[in-house]
């Protein structure tokens, strides 16, 4: 249900977009933004189920 | 005390049981003469069981406290007689504004589906539902509760339980087979029992007052996070009869609690908040902060504690009342039947089955809107105000504002009283409430919640079946469904067939059942193995 294969066509496009969106904002200003995205994308996701993995997913991962 | 409210002072009266030699009996006593132990007063009374109700007070609740009667609770109210009262006095809402400081949010309106019957919610001062509950209790030929006798100790013994009480004339002891402790969340019961009451505190301190206040506001649901008017959190405005309004104001933690009490201290809130040129006046003022807790078990023995004493929630959801009427509605029934020697005590446990999960969802809702309202960590905090930026804008946003998610009737999917489900699709599947529907008696606009009553029902799409020892009502023979809402709200079609519980919950459904199935569903029902 969660999908992690690749799907985006453009990653670096998006990757840097998210990188630039945050440049100028002090970390209470970013953390906010970030917090934005998720409650946006979560909702794209539109799937409660492959929410709550992706929830899983990202505090199960491995820090380095 | 409300000072708009006319307080009856009622009497205390001797009982002959002071002067008995020995401690009288009594099959069922209820301690409390709350919202929760009048409920079930009424509703034993309804089915010719004499229960004592014993109350330490002599009036009914002092201030507002649970204004919001939620649809279920008048459902029941209906069921027990006081219903028509409480929606001719109550204030009928339905629609609502969400604001983050002085800017609007968003509004949304609950009205209630085509052919619902009662509303979603009426706003009702607790004084006057306990008021309608004491006269109809009165009316069913009891004497009333007995005021000012006040439970001092509890011992249970065997196959009773001992009662201590005093009265302005001095104690005197009781016994009674079966004890519902009603008496809040301070319950002098659950002490005397020595049980835990397990949960969680909360440290943000709320300031609720009520404001007699003249004012062409309609009577929508208010609430501001952040208000500009207020610094501290979050302020809510309601409507309840008399012109009153209900006014709650976060204070925060560090709250000094005789100082937010003085009439100095409140006024300039309500006047940042009401405006400098309104006229108000305080009519009751209360200073709280929550709990989140519930007994282990509400089925000690002979000892089953309904409403605050067996869980408390926060105010905001409206489920403190409600959760107690549902309770009683829920227990009534089953001890009424343990009584009339149609179940084992058995039964009893399945008010534990069915009412701890109901106890879990409501303090699990509440417990997530304080913490919307009352961030308690930094990452609680991010979050909301996240969800505040996008609701604006977002529709999808709104669904993740909480600020109360408000009461509706519990389920039990998973009570042991169920029968397993006979292929119906959609409809109502066992363990749910039963839907009221518009239907037509006799030539007369009715309701169908009105018709089922409160016994064992059976309720059926075509002729009535042989063999049954059941009360059957028929579509189409003793009710007309002239809008169709029955049809289409139980799947009705030719031989769809509803076993109903007393507490109007549904207990099985089958398609062209045989009688033996249906005995043997009902005998699941009253507990029987």
């Amino acid at each position: 249900m969660l999908a992690t294969e690749p799907r985006l066509e453009r990653p670096d496009d998006v990757y840097e977009a998210l990188i630039e969106a945050q440049r100028d904002l002090n970390p209470a200003d970013a953390e906010r933004f970030r917090a934005r995205l998720i409650l946006l994308l979560a909702n794209r996701v539109g799937d409660d189920e492959a929410v709550l993995a992706a929830i899983a997913e990202a505090a199960a991962s491995p820090r380095g | 005390m409300a000072r708009s409210f006319d307080y009856v002072r009622y009497p205390y009266v001797r009982s002959r049981d002071q002067d008995a030699a020995t401690p009288a009996h009594h099959p069922v006593v209820v301690t409390g003469g709350g919202m929760a132990g009048l409920a079930f007063a009424v509703d034993m009374a309804s089915k010719g069981v004499p229960a004592v109700v014993l109350d330490d007070n002599d009036r009914v609740s002092v201030g507002s406290r649970s204004i919001c009667v939620a649809k279920r609770t008048l459902e029941i109210f209906g069921r027990l007689g006081v219903g028509d009262r409480c929606l001719e006095k109550g204030v009928t809402w339905s629609a609502g504004k969400v604001l983050r400081g002085d800017r609007l949010l968003y509004a949304f309106d609950l009205a209630p589906e085509e052919g619902r019957g009662r509303p979603a919610f009426v706003n009702l001062q607790q004084y006057y539902v306990e008021t309608f509950l004491v006269d109809r209790f009165r009316e069913l030929g009891s004497g009333g509760p007995r005021w000012l006798h006040r439970v001092t100790d509890v011992a249970p013994d065997g196959d009773r339980v001992m009662l201590a009480i005093d009265t302005p004339e001095g104690p005197y002891r009781l016994t009674c087979d079966w004890l519902v402790a009603a008496d809040g969340v301070k319950s002098t019961v659950r002490a005397a029992l020595g049980l835990p009451f397990v949960g969680e505190t909360f440290h943000d301190c709320f300031l609720i007052v009520d404001a007699v206040m003249k004012s062409d506001v309609p009577g929508e649901r208010r609430f501001w996070f952040d208000p500009g008017f207020h610094d501290g959190g979050s302020a809510l405005l309601h409507r309840q009869p008399d012109d009153v309004w209900r006014i709650d104001l976060q204070l925060g933690p560090e709250a000094d609690r005789d100082e937010e009490m003085k009439e100095e201290a409140i006024l300039p809130r309500l006047r940042a908040m009401l405006g400098e040129d309104a006229e108000f006046a305080i009519d009751w003022a209360s200073l709280y902060t929550f709990q989140c807790r519930r007994l282990e078990r509400f089925r000690h023995g002979r000892v089953l504690f309904v409403g605050d004493s067996a869980h408390t929630v926060s105010p905001f959801g409206a489920r403190g009342g409600n959760g107690g009427v549902q309770d009683a509605d829920n227990l009534a029934w089953k001890l009424a039947a343990v009584l009339a020697g149609e179940a084992d005590e058995a039964l009893l446990d399945s008010y534990d089955a069915e009412r701890i999960p109901a106890a879990d969802e409501n303090i699990l809702n509440s417990t997530r809107a304080t913490d919307f309202i009352a961030p308690r960590n930094p990452a609680m905090a991010l979050f909301r105000e996240a969800v505040l930026d996008l609701a604006e804008r977002h529709a999808f946003a709104r669904a993740f504002v909480n600020s109360g998610r408000l009461s509706t009737a519990c389920r039990y999917p998973d009570s042991p009283l169920n029968t397993g489900d006979g292929a119906v699709e959609d409809g109502v599947a066992p363990g749910g409430p039963a839907p009221d529907a518009p239907v037509r008696i006799d030539g007369r606009d009715g309701w169908l919640l009105d018709r089922l009553g409160g016994e064992f029902r059976l309720l059926r799409f075509g002729e009535p079946l042989d063999g049954v020892d059941l009360n059957q009502i028929c579509v189409g023979r003793d009710i007309a469904d002239a809008e169709g809402f029955v049809a289409s709200r139980y799947a009705g079609a030719r031989g769809v067939t509803y076993l109903v519980r007393p507490d109007q919950y549904v207990a099985a459904r089958w398609i062209d059942p045989v009688p033996a199935g249906i005995e043997a569903a009902r005998r699941r029902a009253l507990g029987h193995a």
